[in-house]
C-alpha cells in the first residue's frame, strides 16, 4: 500500500470491510474483477483539474469525506419517498435504500411477457457467469477511476432486459434512495439495460436524496440496444443538499436503435454527470435532453459525448441551465469518427445566470474526420429577454411572476422533448417542486 | 484501352493541381553569421553581446532562460509532431555585412534587395508599396526600415526591436513583458531568453500613423530559429494599422518559429493588427515545413480603447497561436477575425482568447477554418467573463469547410462567464462544398477550379473584409494558390 | 383621461420626442399619423412604460395618476393597452396560461373575484370566434410560430379578454391583409365605447378605412404638427406628409 495518496486509503481500507461482509461463494472472477478495479482506483487515485475533463470540477470536497461502504441494510419510510415516485402505474418499481434492494417499497415482480427484471444482487447469486462479459469494462471506459470504484464496490443494482420485438408501453422506475448516516456512506448501484432487436421501453432512474443525506451515490448504467432498439431513459437527480452524485451512463447503439436520454439534476451539493453514446451502426439516433437547476453553493458538472461511428447516425442534444448560485459546468463533444459520412449532429446549451455568487463555464466540441456531415453546436450564457420580460409586464403582470413564468419556460422547453407524455408530466411536477423549494431568482 | 489513357491524364492533372507549389520556396545564397546550434546561458549572452544590449535587457533575457529550464513543453493542443530538440537549433543567425548595421539602402547587401523584390515587397524608394511603411527582417535581424523620416515627423517610431533597446531603452524597459510577462508559457519564455529582432512602434498621444506599417519576416538560412519580438504600444487616442507576413524556403528539416507580439493600448486608443501568414507548410507528405508557436496578446489598458486581430493563416506545418485581447478598460473593445487553412499534413491549433475585466466592454471573434487534404483544423478559444465585468458582451461565430474525407476539423471553445449581467454566445457549424454547388456553377460555365476559388471566398468573405486592401488581394490569391487542386 | 404635456424624451443620446402635446377623453379614437421615424412607436412605447427612454422634460397623466412614475404592470392593471407593433415570441409560455395570469392580475387589482379555468377558457373561446382564430393557437406558446396576421390578431384577442380603458394600437395594421385587416378592425370596433379611448398610431390610412377616428394627428420630428379630424388622413393619404411639413416650417 505504499505510495497510496490519502485521499483513496480509506476506499482501500473500507474494501476489505466490503469483502469481508459479502457472503461467501463469489465467483472467482468477480473476486478478481473488483480486486483489480479497486487497485486500478488506488493507483490512479481521484482525477485532478490538470486533466481536461476535470478543468471545472474539483474533487477536493469529496476527497475530504471518508465515505464507507455501505455493509448493511438500511431503510427509509415509504411516505418520504412517495414524491419521488412515478404515480401513473409503473410496469414495476424496484427502490434501493443506500445501495440495497428494498423488496418492502418495491412493487412485486414484473410479470410482463418479454421482460426480465432482477437485482444485480439476486441475479450474481444465480446467474453469475452470464454477467461476466457485461462487467467486464469495455476498452477506452476502462479509465475511469469513478467506473473502476463502482466496479470494486460491485454488489447490488438491477439486470433489464427486454427480449426482441417486445414492446413495452408502461415505464421501469428504479429509485435510489439515500439517508442520513452518523457517517456518511458510499453506495455503487450498477444498471444493466439490454434491449432486444425491435424491443421498445422506457426506463425511470430516479436518485432522491432523504433529508440530512451526505452520502456519495456514484451509480454507473450500461445500455446496449440492438438492430431497431428504442429507449426512452429519465434520468432524475434530486439528492439532498448535502448529497454528492457521480453518474455515469454508456449506451452503444445498433443499427437504426434509438436512445432518448432525459437528464435532469435537480439536487445534489456536488455532482458530476458523464453520459455518453456511441452510435456504432448506420441510422441510430441518440437525442441528449438536459436541464440543471444549480443554487446555493452546490456544483454541477454535465459531461456528455456522442461518438458517430458509422455513416447516417444521427445526434441532437439540448442541454440548459438555470443558474441562481453555485457553479454549473457542461461539456458536450460530438465526435464524428472517419468515413461517418452523412452524420447530422446538433447540440445546444443554454444557460440563464441569475446571481453574482454564480459561475456558468462551458465548453461544447466538435471532433470531426468525415467531410460529408452535417454539424453544428451553440453555446449562450446570458438573462432573461428584456423584451418578453417587458411584454409580460405590460399586460400586468408583476417582474417576480413575469420572471418565474420565463424561468420556468425556458426549462419547459426541454421537458418539452420528453416523448412520453406520462414522463413528461412526472419531470413538470419535480421540476416544479425543485423552482419552488430553490430560491433560484436573484435580482441584480 | 482509350479510357484507361484519359483515366490516367485526368488523374495526374489532378495530380498537378494538387501539387501546387510554395512560391516562396527559393534560397538567398547569402553570407551570414550563424553561431553554433544549442542553447546555453552564453549563448543568451553571445547574442545579447552581439546587439549591444544594456544590462537590463541581457538580465531579463536571463531569468526567462532559466524559468523556461523549469517548464514543459504543453501537450494540449490538438497537433502531432516528433520531439523538438532545443539544442539542434541555431539561436542566432544574420547575413555578414560590411559595416555593423546599414545606415541606408544603399548599404544593404543588394542580394537582400532582391530577395525582398522577389517576394514582392520591394524595399527601393521608388518601388516602395504605396503608403507602407516596411520592416525587413532577415532570419535574426531587420535589415531594412522604410518611411522612417516620414514617420518620425508624425511623432512615430517604427524601428527594429534592436535599434528600440539602443535608443528608446526606456519605453522598452517600461512595456517589455508587461502584457506577455517572460514566465508566460514555454515558447514565449524561450523567444523572451533568446529573441533576436522583431519590430518595434511607438504611436504617441493622439496621433493617428499616417501610413500603414508593415514587417516582411523572412527566414533563410538552415537549422535556425527565427524567434522575434514586436512591441506596439498606442498611447492615448493614438490609432496604428500594422500588418505583418512572413514566407521562408522549402527545407526538409521543421524549423522553430516561436514569436511574441505584445500591443499595450492605453485610453481610446486603436490597434489593428493584421498577419498574412505564409511560412513554409512542408510537402505534400508533411516533410519539412515550419512550426509555428507564436504568442500573441493585447491589452486594452486603457478605457475606450480597441485592439483588432486580423490573421490570414496558410502556412506553416504546425500552426499554434492564440491572439488575445485583455480587455482591462471599461468599454474597451476586441476582435479577432481568422482565416485557416490546413491543406496536405498540416496542423492548424488556433483561435483567441478574449478576457472581459472592464465594464461594457465587448468582443466578436469570427473564426474560418478550411481542412484539405490529410490538414488538420482546430478552433480554441476562450471567452472569459469576471465577476466585474459589467454588461460584458461576447459573439463568436466559428466554421470549419472540410473539403476532403481524411482532414478534420475541430472546435474547442471554452465560456467561463462570473457576472450574471454578461451575454456570450458561441455559434458554429461545419460544411463541404456540395457537389450542387460546384454543379450550379459549372452549369453556368464556371471551371471547378474557379467555382471552388468563389465559394472559399464567400466562406472567408467575413475576414477578408477586414483587412486592409493590399493584404485582402494577397490573402485571397495566396488561399486560391494553397487550395489548388484540393478538390477534382 | 390621458393628458400628454410637452413631453421630451430621448433615446441613446438621441432626442426623439421634442414637446408633444395630446389630450385624449374617453370615449374619442385618435389617430397618430406620421412618417417614419417620426417618433410614434417611441410614444407608444414611453406611454406603456418600456425602459431605456429618457425623459427629459413634460408630463404625462394618466386618469389623473403621475403615468412616468408607474411600473408598466401597473399601468396594465389601471387599464392601459398595447397591442404590439413586433409582438414578442414567448417559447415555453403557453398563450392562455399568459392571457389567464393576466386577466386575473387585473381582476384582483381591482379587487374582483378570480375566474376559474373553466369559466374563463369559456370567454376566451368566444372571443376568439369574434377574432376567427384557430382554437390551437390557445394551447401554443406566445406568438411563436405565429405568421404575421395571427400575431396581430392575438394582440387584438388579449386586448378583448382584458377590457381595457385605453387601447394604443401601435402599427396594428401592418403586415395585414384585406380580410385580416377587417377582422382585426371589428374587434377594436367592438371595443370603443363611451367609457374607453383608442389611440392608434399607424403609418397609412388604410386602417381608418374601418375605424373612424374622431380626431387625426400628424406626428414629426417629435412634436404633433398638425391636427384636424378624419379629413385630415384622407389628405395625408393623397398628398404624403411633405407639404405638412413645409407648412410647419413656414
Amino acid at each position: 500500500m505504499t505510495g497510496m495518496s490519502d485521499a483513496v486509503r480509506p476506499y482501500a481500507e473500507g474494501y476489505k470491510d466490503f469483502e469481508s461482509a459479502l457472503a461467501c461463494g463469489a465467483p472467482p472472477w468477480l473476486t478478481a474483477l473488483r480486486r483489480e478495479a479497486l487497485a486500478r482506483f488506488t493507483s490512479g487515485g481521484f482525477p485532478g483539474e490538470r486533466e481536461e475533463d476535470w478543468k471545472y470540477t474539483s474533487t477536493r470536497s469529496l476527497q475530504q469525506r471518508a465515505f464507507i461502504p455501505a455493509l448493511a441494510a438500511s431503510s427509509a419510510a415509504a411516505v418520504a419517498i412517495e414524491p419521488a415516485r412515478l404515480r401513473e402505474t409503473p410496469a414495476c418499481t424496484l427502490v434501493f435504500v443506500d445501495g440495497r434492494h428494498a423488496p418492502a417499497l418495491s412493487t412485486a415482480e414484473s410479470t410482463i411477457n418479454g421482460l426480465h427484471v432482477n437485482t444485480l444482487a439476486a441475479a450474481l447469486t444465480h446467474d453469475a457467469a452470464r454477467l461476466e462479459s457485461y462487467l467486464v469494462p469495455e476498452p477506452g471506459w476502462s479509465a475511469d477511476p469513478f467506473i473502476a470504484l463502482n466496479t470494486a464496490f460491485l454488489r447490488d443494482g438491477v439486470v433489464i432486459e427486454v427480449d426482441a420485438g417486445i414492446r413495452l408501453a408502461q415505464p421501469l422506475q428504479l429509485l435510489f434512495v439515500s439517508t442520513r448516516q452518523a457517517h456518511p456512506l458510499a453506495c455503487h448501484p450498477r444498471i444493466l439495460v439490454r434491449l432486444g432487436a425491435g424491443a421498445h421501453g422506457v426506463l425511470v432512474e430516479t436518485y432522491l436524496g432523504l433529508e440530512g443525506a451526505a452520502n456519495l451515490t456514484n451509480s454507473h448504467t450500461q445500455i446496449a440496444l440492438e438492430d431497431g432498439a428504442c429507449l426512452e431513459h429519465l434520468r432524475l437527480q434530486r439528492e439532498s443538499p448535502e448529497g454528492f452524485h457521480v453518474g455515469r451512463v454508456h449506451v452503444t447503439q445498433q443499427h437504426a436503435s434509438r436512445y432518448l436520454s432525459n437528464n435532469l439534476d435537480l439536487g445534489g451539493l456536488w455532482v458530476r454527470n458523464d453520459l455518453h453514446a456511441r452510435l456504432q451502426a448506420a441510422e441510430a439516433t441518440a437525442v441528449f435532453n438536459g436541464l440543471y437547476v444549480v443554487n446555493a453553493h452546490r456544483h454541477v458538472d454535465n459531461h456528455t459525448r456522442i461518438d458517430h461511428l458509422a455513416p447516417h447516425t444521427r445526434s441532437d442534444e439540448l442541454y440548459r441551465g438555470i443558474v441562481g448560485g453555485g457553479r454549473a459546468v457542461f461539456n458536450g463533444k460530438v465526435v464524428v469518427a472517419k468515413h461517418a459520412i452523412k452524420t447530422d449532429a446538433s447540440q445546444s446549451n443554454d444557460n440563464l445566470l441569475l446571481s453574482r455568487q454564480a459561475e456558468i463555464d462551458t465548453k461544447p466540441e466538435l471532433e470531426i474526420y468525415a467531410d460529408d456531415v452535417k454539424c453544428s453546436h451553440g453555446a449562450t450564457i446570458g438573462q432573461l429577454d428584456e423584451q418578453a420580460l417587458f411584454y409580460l409586464r405590460s399586460r400586468g403582470l408583476d417582474p417576480e411572476t413575469a420572471r418565474g413564468l420565463l424561468i420556468g419556460a425556458f426549462a419547459v422547453t426541454v421537458l418539452d422533448r420528453i416523448s412520453v407524455p406520462e414522463l413528461r408530466v412526472f419531470a413538470r411536477r419535480q421540476l416544479s417542486h425543485a423552482l419552488a423549494s430553490q430560491v433560484v431568482i436573484e435580482l441584480s | 484501352m482509350n479510357e484507361t489513357a484519359s483515366m490516367s491524364t485526368q488523374t495526374s492533372d489532378v495530380e498537378k493541381l494538387v501539387r501546387s507549389e510554395y512560391r516562396h520556396g527559393f534560397v538567398t545564397d547569402i553570407e551570414a553569421d550563424t553561431v553554433a546550434p544549442g542553447l546555453n546561458e552564453d549563448v543568451i549572452r553571445l547574442i545579447s553581446g552581439k546587439k549591444h544590449e544594456p544590462q537590463f535587457m541581457l538580465d531579463w533575457r536571463l531569468r526567462a532562460y532559466r524559468h523556461w529550464l523549469t517548464m514543459r513543453e504543453p501537450q494540449w493542443a490538438h497537433v502531432r509532431h516528433a520531439p523538438i530538440d532545443y539544442q539542434a537549433i541555431s539561436y542566432y543567425s544574420a547575413p555578414k555585412s560590411k559595416r555593423n548595421a546599414p545606415k541606408s539602402l544603399d548599404e544593404v547587401d543588394p542580394k537582400l534587395l532582391e530577395t525582398y523584390e522577389k517576394l514582392g515587397v520591394p524595399l527601393h524608394e521608388r518601388a516602395r508599396l504605396a503608403g507602407v511603411a516596411v520592416d525587413a527582417v532577415f532570419d535574426s535581424v531587420s535589415v531594412a526600415t522604410t518611411f522612417r523620416e516620414k514617420l518620425a515627423k508624425a511623432g512615430v517610431i517604427f524601428c527594429s526591436f534592436s535599434e528600440a533597446v539602443k535608443s528608446h531603452a526606456q519605453l522598452v524597459e517600461q512595456y517589455l513583458g508587461s502584457v506577455v510577462p517572460y514566465s508566460d508559457n514555454f515558447f514565449a519564455t524561450l523567444n523572451s531568453a533568446v529573441f533576436t529582432d522583431g519590430s518595434f512602434v511607438f504611436v504617441p498621444k493622439g496621433v493617428r500613423c499616417p501610413m500603414e506599417l508593415s514587417t516582411y519576416f523572412r527566414i533563410n538560412a538552415a537549422n535556425t530559429g527565427q524567434f522575434e519580438r514586436t512591441l506596439i504600444i498606442a498611447e492615448e487616442g493614438a490609432h496604428v494599422s500594422y500588418l505583418e507576413g512572413c514566407t521562408a524556403p522549402m527545407r526538409d528539416e521543421n524549423q522553430l518559429h516561436a514569436a511574441v507580439v505584445e500591443l499595450v493600448a492605453l485610453e481610446g486608443a486603436q490597434i489593428k493588427y493584421s498577419t498574412v501568414q505564409n511560412w513554409y507548410p512542408g510537402d505534400e507528405n508533411g516533410v519539412g515545413g515550419i512550426y509555428n508557436f507564436v504568442t500573441k496578446r493585447g491589452d486594452c489598458r486603457g478605457n475606450d480603447s480597441k485592439i483588432s486581430w486580423t490573421q490570414v493563416e496558410t502556412g506553416s506545418a504546425i500552426t499554434w497561436k492564440y491572439p488575445s485581447v485583455l480587455l482591462r478598460g471599461d468599454n474597451s473593445i476586441g476582435e479577432f477575425y481568422s482565416v485557416a487553412v490546413a491543406n496536405h499534413h498540416q496542423q492548424a491549433d488556433t483561435g483567441t482568447k478574449m478576457v472581459h475585466i472592464g465594464r461594457n466592454t465587448r468582443s466578436t471573434i469570427v473564426s474560418k477554418g478550411i481542412s484539405a487534404g490529410h490538414g488538420q483544423n482546430s478552433y480554441r478559444g476562450l471567452v472569459k467573463v469576471l465577476a466585474g465585468a459589467e454588461h460584458a458582451r461576447n459573439y463568436t461565430q466559428c466554421d470549419s469547410l472540410l473539403m476532403s474525407d481524411r482532414c478534420g476539423a475541430h472546435t474547442f471553445p471554452y465560456m467561463e462567464v462570473k457576472n450574471p449581467t454578461a451575454k456570450v454566445e458561441h455559434e458554429a457549424t461545419t460544411s463541404k462544398i456540395s457537389e450542387d454547388q460546384l454543379f450550379y456553377c459549372r452549369s453556368r460555365g464556371i471551371s471547378t477550379e474557379d467555382a471552388v476559388n468563389m465559394i472559399v471566398s464567400g466562406f472567408c468573405k467575413d475576414v477578408f473584409k477586414e483587412l486592409p486592401m493590399e493584404f485582402a488581394v494577397e490573402a485571397q490569391r495566396l488561399l486560391a494558390v494553397t487550395l489548388e487542386g484540393t478538390v477534382g | 383621461m390621458l393628458s400628454i404635456k410637452n413631453l421630451h424624451a430621448r433615446v441613446a443620446g438621441k432626442d426623439i420626442l421634442k414637446g408633444l402635446d395630446l389630450e385624449v377623453q374617453a370615449g374619442e379614437t385618435h389617430a397618430i399619423m406620421g412618417p417614419n421615424g417620426s417618433g410614434k412607436s417611441t410614444l407608444a412605447h414611453i406611454l406603456a412604460g418600456r425602459e431605456g427612454y429618457e425623459i427629459t422634460h413634460g408630463s404625462v397623466t394618466y386618469l389623473g395618476m403621475e403615468l412616468l412614475t408607474m411600473a408598466p404592470e401597473e399601468r396594465a392593471r389601471e387599464g392601459m393597452f398595447l397591442a404590439f407593433q413586433y409582438p414578442v415570441e414567448i417559447p415555453g409560455v403557453n398563450n392562455v396560461y399568459l392571457l389567464k395570469a393576466a386577466y386575473n392580475a387585473i381582476r384582483k387589482h381591482r379587487g374582483e373575484e378570480q375566474l376559474d379555468a373553466v369559466d374563463f377558457l369559456a370567454l376566451v373561446k368566444a372571443k376568439m370566434q369574434l377574432m376567427e382564430m384557430d382554437a390551437s393557437l390557445l394551447s401554443r406558446a406566445v406568438n411563436e410560430g405565429f405568421s404575421g396576421g395571427e400575431k396581430k390578431r392575438n394582440e387584438i384577442l388579449q386586448m378583448l379578454v382584458l377590457e381595457p380603458k385605453l387601447a394604443l394600437l401601435d402599427e396594428t395594421d401592418s403586415g395585414l391583409d384585406i380580410d385580416a385587416l377587417k377582422v382585426v378592425a371589428s374587434g377594436i370596433n367592438r371595443l370603443r365605447s363611451p367609457e374607453r379611448a383608442v389611440v392608434m398610431v399607424t403609418h397609412y390610412q388604410r386602417l381608418l378605412d374601418y375605424i373612424e377616428p374622431d380626431f387625426v394627428h400628424v406626428l414629426a420630428g417629435g412634436r404633433i404638427l398638425k391636427s384636424g379630424d378624419k379629413s385630415l388622413a384622407v389628405e395625408l393619404e393623397r398628398r404624403g406628409y411633405d407639404w405638412v411639413l413645409a407648412e410647419a416650417a413656414a
